[in-house]
């Protein structure tokens, strides 16, 4: 009940007419920041993260800058979808997964729908990772805790066996891709012996890893738009929409058909954000793969399935609340955004960790309850603006295919303005453009190289704890049942397959 | 979307103003000044004790309009910071770059010779401050003293864990420390930053850390762990009850041994004297700014600002020092 009231009171306060416009504002900001492939929250926040200081010396106290910084992560996390969908460019490192159904849905001349969905999917998102957050962080604090290196990497296998079915029927060429996706997440200097590998031709540029964004854009973005000149030289094959306010609200009514996706990225989002490890992207991957494996319509994900944009959408917004509470509870930030959002807690004075709650309620309970109204300003204004994007799509190909091009270039050197990174990009685009031709799936690659860098130190650190031994993953109490169900799912398709035979032959 | 543009440039129009409008009216009696914005690399990741410090640095400079140019921050922690050393290294325009160094700045160079970084070459700007170190257990383990460490991981042999940052790292150096001074068997385990360290001793996924005070803070308020011995040549003002490493007796005998972090600021190499004197001045100004020196006593930072000559000194100390004890564990030859 007191939860009730402090909540109440943090609601009133965010409301105030100061905090809202600034929510506004962040949430518009946030908006487009996350729109522009390339840029995410991250950016967003730390580029505005000096603003909060005039902020500050208007309205005195943390409260009011946090939650100008919280309204411009909420809103860059709706962003992320829009490019996705009307461009097939991830606008975040964790709007990829969108990409996979949105962009067939936007081919198909139903970018309306799923730009609607995303929306209405990340606020269910939010909304449901909100009440956990409101009703049982110091609890959730514990579960975080007590997630060492073993249980981490755990997960991860879990998050690469949902996967191994997305690559369609060809096994050794789905394979193929992520040993790829892994190699390449091991460029760069090894944390746990200190060493360079794989640094090509010494170039320094490969000492700091190959970025996934950069992975991602070339991807998606390049090898993407190659794709599309390729198959259809005579012009574009999306479908122009006449999209009025009308046709939103009908597309509002479709939601419901995506409600399976909606609920599993939630649940499952906001449990892999609390994990300081993990972070939006990983939860984001493995909420699409859950989906798509426990769907009874799993042969349509890839081609346009409204669960396909709702999972990774809830999931990404759902972790984003949810990687707030390690950075609040325990002063560890769980993404690289809420590493900023700490820095600004530290600055405006305030001492992030266990006794945050119960030393500065006047400073979480507006913050909590600024999460809720954030959310609502986010879901209104990116519904408002979905007309808008969607002019994007009715540019002639020949317009939009250079505009993709440079946004691609733009994207890549923004996000850390380092030319090898660009060149890395299309090097990528051309290549996924080649592989494509060659029919193998490269979505187990980007999640290979989102994933590797998490497990492997996971890895290596459970096995200097056993000295080597495999069973630490097993005798465990949380990371073995995880073990044992990440492998059960790893040997599904290979028992399909021999299931198959077996009739056959029969 | 000739709307979606425009409000786009709007947008980061309004974010570039707000960065850059706060010091326009500080011009110059340097002589020198910045020209644009100024690269400010940080050598470790996000989140960590380095990378609040260069953002609060930031913050200062912003707040008190001390600079005509924003500070830029860029994390490289790549490798131990060969990654920012390679970066300040190269840089195309040395006046402009300067960087946010740790210890890594002394041993990364002496253990990967291959990257051909002569950390003499870099301008000494400042020093902000001397980080400490303390050994911490969590309170469940029981132990509340360092004699009872002592006797407790002696007999653990080598499934005593302690988490550590990085590989050859201070926290590794300490450990290393403590094995060879006492004859224990501690395992060592890295990690990439020393968040996720506290959270895993918190967390009791391992059994010990040598955290900076900055970094276990938040858990030592709460209760949830407990500091044993302090790696400094006198107790720390915010600690007064744990004692150094020089007054445990082991045996009858005193064994003293401090180690500190510095925590300065460099100019990358080739940066004109010019320059070196306006960042050495602005950063005197942060220094001695209220925040800074409020920073500076809540997470128990030690020492004085330092820069020029004596700076390049207190670094060929250092140097030679790591090179003894890397060579001391085997790290190098």
């Amino acid at each position: 009940m007191d939860v009730l009231i402090a909540l109440w009171q943090g609601i009133l306060i965010a409301l105030e007419p100061i905090n809202l416009g600034l929510a506004v504002i962040g949430v518009v900001v946030g908006l487009f920041v996350g729109a522009m492939p390339g840029l995410g929250s991250v950016n967003g926040v730390a580029i505005l993260l000096p603003f909060t200081f005039v902020i500050q010396s208007f309205t005195g106290g943390a409260t009011s800058p946090m939650i100008f910084l919280a309204s411009i992560y909420y809103g860059a996390m709706y962003g992320g979808a829009i490019s996705s969908i009307t461009l097939g460019i991830p606008g975040a490192s964790t709007a990829v997964a969108t990409t996979f159904d949105g962009r067939p849905l936007a081919l198909a001349g139903k970018a309306h729908v799923a730009l609607v969905v995303a929306a209405l999917a990340s606020f269910a998102g939010a909304t449901v990772s909100n009440l956990l957050f409101t009703g049982f962080a110091p609890l959730l604090a514990d579960v975080a805790l007590s997630f060492g290196n073993p249980e981490i990497f755990a997960l991860m296998l879990l998050a690469f066996a949902t996967f191994v079915g997305l690559g369609g029927d060809d096994i050794p060429k789905t394979l193929f891709s992520i040993c790829f996706g892994l190699v390449m997440a091991t460029v760069g200097f090894d944390i746990i012996s200190g060493e360079p590998r794989l640094v090509f031709f010494d170039l320094t540029g490969f000492t700091h890893g190959i970025r996934f964004l950069v992975l991602a854009i070339g991807v998606y973005g390049i090898g993407e738009m190659m794709w599309t000149i390729n198959t259809s030289r005579t012009g574009t094959n999306m479908s122009k929409v006449e999209v009025t306010f009308a046709s939103v609200v009908e597309a509002i009514k479709q939601f419901k058909q995506a409600w399976r996706g909606t609920a599993i990225g939630s649940a499952l989002g906001f449990f892999v954000g609390i994990l300081p490890a993990a972070g939006a992207t990983p939860g984001s991957l493995m909420a699409y793969g859950i989906s798509k494996m426990t769907s009874r319509r799993s042969a349509e994900f890839g081609k346009g399935a409204l669960d396909g944009v709702a999972a990774p959408e809830a999931a990404n917004n759902s972790a984003s609340t949810g990687a707030m509470l390690p950075m609040m509870t325990l002063g560890i930030p769980g993404s690289p955004t809420t590493a900023v959002l700490l820095a600004g807690m530290v600055i405006w004075g305030l001492q992030p960790g266990p006794l945050l709650f119960t030393d500065q309620p006047e400073f979480v309970w507006p913050l909590i309850g600024s999460f809720y109204i954030s959310n609502f300003v986010a879901v209104a204004v990116n519904l408002l603006f979905i007309p808008v994007f969607l002019w994007m799509l009715r540019m002639p190909f020949t317009i939009l295919a250079p505009l993709i091009f440079v946004l691609s270039l733009v994207g890549t050197y923004a996000a850390y303005m380092d030319m090898f990174d660009v060149w890395l990009m299309v090097i990528f685009g051309v290549g996924a453009f080649l592989l494509r031709i060659l029919d193998y799936p490269l979505a187990p690659a980007v999640l290979a190289i989102v994933l590797g860098p998490i497990a492997e130190p996971k890895l290596r650190q459970s096995l200097l704890l056993s000295d080597g031994d495999f069973s630490i993953f097993f005798t465990r109490p949380i990371a073995g049942p995880i073990t044992v169900i990440a492998i059960l799912l790893i040997l599904l398709p290979l028992l399909k397959l021999i299931r198959d035979k077996l009739r056959k032959t029969a | 979307m000739k709307s979606i543009k425009s409000l786009l440039v709007g947008a980061v129009g309004i974010a570039l103003a707000a960065t850059s409008l706060s010091g326009i009216a500080n011009a110059g009696s340097h002589g020198w000044e910045p020209t644009k914005p100024v690269d400010f690399i940080i050598m470790a990741g996000k989140g960590g004790g380095a990378d609040k410090m260069a953002r609060l640095m930031q913050a200062i400079v912003e707040e008190e309009n001390l600079s005509n140019r924003p500070l830029v921050p860029t994390n490289k922690s790549g490798g131990s910071g060969a990654e920012a050393l390679v970066a300040a290294k190269n840089a195309t325009d040395p006046d402009h770059t300067i960087m946010v160094t740790l210890n890594s700045f002394f041993t990364t160079p002496l253990r990967n010779p291959g990257i051909k970084v002569d950390i003499q070459t870099f301008a000494p700007v400042g020093r902000m401050a001397e980080d400490t170190f303390l050994l911490w257990v969590h309170k469940d383990s029981g132990i509340t003293s360092i004699g009872q460490f002592l006797t407790k991981v002696k007999a653990e042999g080598n499934k005593w864990v302690m988490g550590g940052t990085g590989k050859n790292s201070e926290d590794n150096i300490i450990t290393d420390h403590l094995n060879k001074q006492y004859g224990l068997n501690i395992k060592y385990i890295p990690y990439k930053g020393g968040g996720a360290v506290a959270k895993d001793l918190a967390g009791k996924q391992i059994n010990s850390s040598v955290n900076n005070p900055s970094e276990a803070l938040g858990f030592y308020e709460a209760g949830t762990v407990v500091p044993l011995v302090a790696f400094t040549d006198k107790r720390l003002p915010m600690f007064p009850n744990v004692p150094t490493l020089g007054e445990v007796f082991v045996g009858g005998k005193q064994a003293p041994w401090a180690y500190y972090m510095q925590r300065a600021v460099v100019g990358a190499p080739g940066m004109s004297e010019k320059a070196q004197a306006y960042f050495t001045d602005l950063f005197t100004k942060v220094y001695n700014s209220k925040k800074w020196q409020a920073y500076k006593s809540k997470k128990s930072l030690m020492g004085e600002f330092m820069a020029g000559d004596e700076l390049k000194a207190y670094w060929t100390r250092q140097v030679d020092n790591h090179r003894a004890i890397l060579k001391a564990s085997g790290a190098i030859k």
